[in-house]
């Protein structure tokens, strides 16, 4: 299952994106969180780009990701600050014994922004919108497990056959096999419900006019400018959210927001800290309440193209797995990072603790090269990113290279460029998957095989840069993708555990580094900080933070 | 009357020429560019069939005749086509970034000759050491980088003083910084050429018989050098239009000023090639427009300009 | 020739101009036996261990850049980057652009209007978008950074030369040469190209200036040199995120690219007076 949102570029280092862990408790108190919140207050919110669309079918970048899931709602979400699946839309659920059918029932009374009643019959456009190749969903490869959906993107029908509503509250999906990811991917911004008037009424500007069933209503858009949204008075859940009003304002340099941050212009950080002021903002005591670190969900990787010669050595991979220095990378960015010795960040399920992964040796590399009949080394390419601190970090890579024999030249190139190079059979050898920003969609193992490891994605334009593929480990991810009921979760977290130390033994990967994400608001704005670190909404779940001023 | 009517009909004509080949250019922009667009618009999950199905939806695979003629058809209803990545029209991200690029081409046509007429006019006055001074500080305010300049700018005036805010885009206060970084290097071009001009008129006769009348040189200088030597230099300004709508992308990249060079940027960056392609024509047909301009005012105010 | 550099000595602001260049120049050509240290060498102690660069003055005399290297070593090392894209920009620009200009001017008729329309088409181009538009798709070196400079520059070069082409054309000993029978490449080499020497030796030394500076917009935007090869401009873009902590590490480029620019800058208005004194008035 296609697994992995691209953002290119925007990201830099500062916005890494998932964060906490499975294990985080809902909504602790905390000294931030003793306040009681009330309801009012406005906020106003930076970020670097504008956003390219708010239409949940389409947007699909780190920073238009979490405010789409404000202004929108699916049938399922994630209870506030943690990755624990819970209805939204729907009251509740049930699946089949067989994993095959799962039945949703619908809350009474929900309304969309433009007063209409939201019926089981907008479920079923929404989706079959999403999976219509003309909406060109990005998204739609996860609807792949719904019956008939082969029909629809093959453009020969416009209805999912496995798709039913025999009531206007109630939803039933038929699948074709069991997808334990099932349930996530109905909480996924691809899966929002949005209303067939207003989509046919802006056609393709609707992703600039979104008319949705979420917390925040959308008031305006200037483009390059800034975004409005305001309160949902209507919203289905009680007492959510805080805000009367969350102003975006784009086209702002991290720095400098942070400087308005500091005069009290601005209350959150969209982009995270700046790097260049993070050690300033970070050791002075008066911040302390201020910003917020959380683990991430992401990893950054150095793909060795299993298709290009020296590369196709097992022995020349592992060599170049123990000549870099992990350790200076993540000095370079000012300690932001922690170092991975495995492909899953540590706070999925399937992390095996008990991994060493492959030591940074340089000599016992030199030695590999030798055994591989590369004693003085080779020459090869090193593609990466263009926007720091990305080439910087490959420069670090070079040279840790350099040390033991292997000359890479770097081509940094705009992100959408390296994207085509890793997707075209024997073209980058190597490639720094930094600022490609490699964001989960949803916290489940499976999404760091399938699309970058698996054999699908081995192909003319796939994200498998690696172009590495296992036909027994792919067997294996299916198998543990049909998991599920509940009783099974453990034994499927121990197949997916298998499957990654199957990855590694073959080293197609280097993993670097499991980014931190750093971020800073007023300190008028309040909210747990797990709302800040959450995995799904980034930077922070906009309906449970409040204004501590607020009347 | 006659020589300049048909003048102007040969550079209209000649114009509408350029656009149609920087048209036909533009549309290639899409055959040079590496990425597939249509994978590009299907995403990392796409199934083959989407692709196909994207491909026949955007025309991609009809021969490139037709494809051309579907450019063309488009761009005659006021069509620039849909980004990929936002699914937007083109002619909508470019028309609502407008107002911003003309903002700041104003904001920098006035900063270019605020400071290049008087530096002209002054070191024209006052040949010698001051005439020496102005003209190095003409060609350092040319040599400059802007990035530099609107770094130091922003560290200074936004920072340090808190004078201005420190981007974005809003009121006057946000505009004197980026439009400043501009008129800066086009302020030393302008002092240049007008003190070039007023070098050249004050040694005409002219300007020697009302030296000889007895007027102040203030008086020479002011009324009668200038009136004639000012002229060429705003011509100038013609071509100032086209330079601003497609080469002030660093200064938007510094300030954060959503202006359509910006818009581009972000583009070039993702391989957006439709908005590349609509901000190329856009910056293009101004500069056309801007040459024209600048064509038409030169033998209006300047007789010895040949008419060809 | 020996009138022009008379001339020329005699404003001590274009010597001093012209010094800086020549030592800018050899500055550029010693660099490997002049700089402290190895400009791509990532030092350990060039970097707190927190990470962060170190300021002027000690070991490294201008402070180190974010990956620890030697910030003068690499500014010395840039000159090379600035003065070959410069050089070889214009170059390429001056001799594409003469000789469109010449063959346009000479022969005239069907290929020169073309070739006129031609360069009126890519005046109507938005340079810096078009090459930035170039120069961030396609594979990056020095030399597609100078070559995409170099197509975009060609243009203004090829109408000078094309006007004053046209009317040396039109000169009688020209016409006299062709009446005796000579080729028009021999009348071109021997008669024209001669004539035209000053204005191509002032626009290629203008030229550099604006290529400088196109250079440094490109490598600031991220889409100039590629690192690890130093260049004035992408030492600021690697730094500019740390402006505010790191100021030297933009300030000290930015004072390089400006040297350079505006000796280049005065170094070729000087020449344009030396060359033709009577051209004191006239505007570019």
């Amino acid at each position: 299952m296609p697994s992995l949102k691209h953002s290119i570029r925007a990201l830099g280092f500062a916005a890494g994106v998932l964060a906490a862990s499975l294990l985080l408790s809902p909504l602790v108190a905390s000294k931030a969180f003793a306040d009681q919140p009330k309801q009012g207050g406005d906020v106003v919110v930076t970020f670097k780009d504008d956003l390219a669309t708010l239409d949940p079918a389409v947007g699909y970048d780190w920073n238009n990701w979490s405010i789409i899931k404000s202004i929108f709602s699916g049938l399922m979400d994630y209870k506030p600050g943690t990755t624990e699946l819970t209805p939204d839309l729907a009251e509740s659920y049930t699946i089949s014994p067989d994993g095959m059918t799962y039945t949703f029932k619908l809350r009474s009374g929900l309304k969309f922004h433009n007063g209409r009643a939201l019926t089981s019959a907008d479920v079923k456009y929404s989706i079959e919108r999403a999976v219509n190749p003309k909406t060109q969903c990005p998204g739609a490869g996860y609807f792949a497990t719904i019956k008939g959906y082969d029909d629809v993107a093959a453009a020969k029908t416009t209805s999912l056959s496995g798709l039913a509503t025999p009531d206007d509250s109630t939803v039933v999906f038929t699948l074709t096999r069991p997808d334990a990811t099932f349930l996530h991917i109905m909480a996924i911004n691809f899966a929002f419900v949005v209303p067939k008037e207003e989509v046919e009424k802006y056609g393709a500007d609707f992703g600039h006019h979104p008319v949705g069933a979420g917390a925040f209503k959308f008031v305006e858009w200037q483009l390059g400018q800034k975004l409005v949204l305001e309160r949902n008075k209507d919203y289905h859940i009680q007492g959510v959210p805080y805000l009367d009003k969350i102003t975006f304002e784009f086209g702002q340099d991290p720095t400098v927001a942070l400087l308005r941050l500091k005069k009290g212009e601005v209350d959150l950080l969209g982009d995270g800290i700046p790097p260049a002021q993070f050690l300033q903002v970070t050791s002075d005591p008066a911040n302390k309440d201020l910003w917020v670190a959380g683990a991430q969900m992401n990893t950054d990787y150095v793909t060795l193209n299993v298709k290009v010669k020296p590369f196709d050595n097992l022995k020349v991979r592992e060599a170049v797995n123990m000549a870099i220095n992990k350790d200076r990378v993540i000095q370079i960015i000012n300690g932001r990072a922690k170092v991975a010795n495995q492909v899953l960040p540590p706070s999925l399920p399937g992390y095996d603790t008990s991994h060493q992964g492959y030591p940074y040796d340089p000599a016992k590399a030199k030695a590999l090269l030798a055994e591989a009949g590369y004693p003085d080394g080779f020459s090869t390419t090193l593609y990466s990113t263009d926007i720091d601190p990305q080439p910087r970090i490959a420069q670090a890579i070079q040279q840790d290279l350099a040390g033991v024999g292997i000359k890479a030249d770097i081509k940094s190139l705009a992100g959408a460029a390296v994207i085509e190079a890793g997707g075209t059979e024997g073209q980058a050898p190597m490639i720094w998957s930094g600022g490609m920003a490699w964001i989960a969609d949803f916290p489940d193992p499976s999404d760091f095989y399938t699309v970058i490891l698996g054999c699908a994605g081995a192909v003319k334009g796939g994200w498998n840069w690696s172009w590495y593929c296992n036909a027994d480990l792919d067997k294996a991810a299916d198998k543990a993708d049909s998991m599920v009921a509940a009783d099974q979760m453990a034994a499927r977290a121990d197949a997916w555990k298998t499957i990654f130390n199957g990855v590694m033994k073959d080293a197609p990967w280097v993993p670097v580094m499991n980014e931190q994400r750093f971020t800073m608001h007023s300190a008028r704005l309040m909210g747990d900080p797990s709302l800040f670190i959450e995995p799904i909404h980034i930077p922070v779940n906009y309906e449970y933070i409040y204004a501590k001023d607020a009347q | 009357m006659k020589p300049l009517a048909k003048y102007l009909a040969r550079r209209f004509a000649a114009s509408i020429l350029i656009l149609l080949g920087v048209v036909t250019i533009t549309f290639c922009l899409i055959f040079i560019f590496p990425a597939d667009p249509a994978v590009q618009i299907a995403g990392p999950h796409a199934t083959p069939e989407v692709v196909a199905s994207i491909r026949h939806q955007k025309h991609l695979d009809e021969p490139l005749y037709v494809q051309y003629a579907y450019y063309v058809g488009g761009l005659l209803r006021g069509d620039l086509g849909q980004s990929f990545k936002q699914r937007t029209q083109v002619a909508e991200l470019v028309w609502s970034r407008l107002p911003a690029t003309l903002l700041l081409m104003l904001g920098a046509i006035f900063f270019e000759l605020l400071i290049g007429i008087p530096l002209g006019i002054l070191a024209a006055a006052r040949r010698g050491k001051i005439d020496r001074g102005i003209m190095i500080m003409a060609f350092a305010g040319v040599s400059a980088p802007q990035f530099v300049v609107g770094l130091i700018l922003l560290y200074v005036f936004a920072y340090v003083f808190g004078w201005f805010p420190l981007s974005g885009y809003g009121g006057l206060s946000h505009l004197i910084l980026p439009a400043l970084t501009l008129g800066i290097g086009g302020g030393g071009w302008y002092a240049r050429v007008l003190r070039s001009n007023l070098v050249e008129v004050m040694r005409q006769d002219y300007i020697r018989t009302a030296r000889a009348k007895g007027l102040s040189e203030r008086k020479v200088v002011l009324i009668h050098a200038l009136r004639n030597a000012i002229l060429p230099a705003v011509a100038m300004v013609g071509l100032d239009i086209g330079t601003f709508m497609g080469g002030a992308v660093v200064v938007e990249t510094v300030y954060g000023w959503p202006g359509i060079g910006q818009l581009a940027w972000q583009a070039i960056q993702l391989v957006d090639t439709p908005i590349i392609m609509g901000v190329t024509l856009v910056a293009a047909v101004a500069i056309v427009i801007g040459n024209l301009l600048a064509d038409l005012v030169t033998p209006l105010i300047d007789p010895r300009v040949r008419l060809r | 020739m020996a009138d022009a550099w008379k001339r020329f000595r005699r404003s001590p602001v274009a010597l001093g101009a012209l010094a800086v260049l020549i030592l800018l120049v050899l500055m550029a050509i010693g660099a490997p036996w002049l700089t402290p240290f190895d400009p791509s060498a990532q030092f350990f102690d060039g970097l707190t261990l927190q990470g962060a660069p170190l300021p002027p003055g000690g070991k490294y005399l201008l402070g180190t850049d974010l990956l620890g290297r030697d910030l003068l070593s690499r500014l010395i090392f840039g000159a090379r980057a600035s003065l070959e894209i410069g050089v070889a920009a214009n170059l390429a620009a001056v001799a594409l652009g003469a000789f469109l200009g010449i063959t346009a001017g000479y022969l005239q008729g069907p290929v020169g209007f073309l070739l006129m329309r031609f360069t009126d088409l890519m005046m109507a181009f938005p340079a810096l978008l078009l090459a930035i538009a170039l120069a961030a798709i396609f594979e990056p070196s020095l030399w597609i950074v100078a070559m995409v400079i170099a197509m975009v520059n060609w243009v203004q070069v090829a109408r000078i030369v094309y006007t004053e082409t046209t009317s040396l054309a039109e000169r009688d000993y020209i016409e006299a040469s062709r009446a005796l029978g000579a080729h028009w490449p021999r009348i071109v080499l021997r008669h024209i190209l001669p004539h035209l020497t000053p204005i191509l030796v002032v626009w290629s030394t203008l030229g550099v200036a604006t290529t400088v500076l196109f250079e440094a917009a490109l490598s600031f935007l991220g889409i100039g040199v590629r690192p690890p090869t130093p260049s004035w401009g992408n030492i600021i873009n690697e730094s500019t995120s740390y402006f505010l902590t790191a100021p030297w590490l933009v300030f000290f480029p930015g004072i390089a690219i400006l040297l350079l620019a505006l000796s280049c800058n005065i170094v070729g208005d000087a020449l344009r007076d030396a060359f033709d004194p009577t051209a004191r008035g006239r505007g570019q």
